[in-house]
């Protein structure tokens, strides 16, 4: 059978980007954000059971511009994905496809996890920052 | 395959095996993503408990039994349901197909040995081996 050049899905090229599907873009790439943030999860429960110095170190890089940084960004990336997956899941029980409802719920998404990261963060900057 | 094909689809389809767990993928995304919303919560909660903590502090912490078994039922659950969403990634965007394929297996050891290191981890700490 001969192999054609087929367009892969889903055909980000050619879609007319909308609020809604910048949105949709977004949950894939929080998702994987996600899985990249698991590295840290990792390293922290096993430099806990291995002993004090590799947990320092963890600590360390935790404290550190790059730790900071993907502690933000994961802290973002779940409130989003799972507010994001809570509308999901409005939608699989058949809630929420008008598209006026749609854009309303994706809008209080951004808010929401907007609002849950600065919490959390001010949560932690008020306690003395990180480690 | 010949030029023209008279079958139809459900002749086709008969004897490729059974259609009746096609939506598998489907359901277990949606089982471990309601199970994840009261887990992730509670990790945003462990998070800033352990955000300054000592080293002895924190493993009193992981080793209390309700903690120990919050994570351990986290980890099984986000490592699953990240496995499932990588794969549709993988799925949409990697070509050529052997190249989907390597990856796919890569990500499911990855969480698959993540997920047993992280319950050793978690249940070393509880049971208070160093």
């Amino acid at each position: 059978m001969p192999q054609y050049e087929r367009p892969l899905s889903p055909h980000i090229l050619i879609y007319r980007h909308s609020f809604t599907t910048v949105l949709s873009g977004f949950h894939r790439i929080t998702g994987v954000a996600l899985v990249v943030g698991t590295l840290l999860l990792i390293a922290l429960l096993l430099a806990l059971a291995a002993g004090p110095d590799p947990y320092a170190k963890v600590q360390a890089f935790c404290a550190s511009w790059i730790g900071l940084f993907m502690l933000f960004g994961w802290t973002w990336s779940l409130c989003y994905h799972l507010c994001n997956g809570i509308r999901h899941l409005g939608w699989d029980i058949g809630w929420g496809f008008e598209i006026p409802r749609m854009k309303q719920t994706g809008w209080i998404v951004l808010a929401v996890s907007g609002l849950m990261t600065v919490l959390i963060w001010a949560c932690v900057i008020a306690r003395g920052g990180v480690a | 395959m010949s030029a023209v094909d008279l079958k139809t689809p459900l002749k086709r389809a008969r004897g490729l095996g059974a259609g009746n767990d096609g939506a598998h993928h489907f359901i277990v995304q949606r089982v471990t993503s309601v199970a994840l919303i009261p887990l992730g919560l509670w990790l945003i909660w462990f998070g800033l408990s352990l955000a300054h903590a000592s080293y002895e502090q924190a493993r009193a912490l992981v080793a209390q039994p309700f903690t120990a078994v919050m994570l351990i039922a986290l980890v099984v659950m986000a490592f699953w349901h990240a496995q499932l969403g990588m794969q549709v990634v993988f799925e949409d965007y990697v070509t050529p197909r052997w190249r989907e394929v390597t990856m796919q297996l890569l990500m499911k050891a990855f969480c698959f040995l993540a997920a047993v290191a992280c319950i050793l981890a978690i249940v070393r700490i509880a049971l208070g081996t160093h």
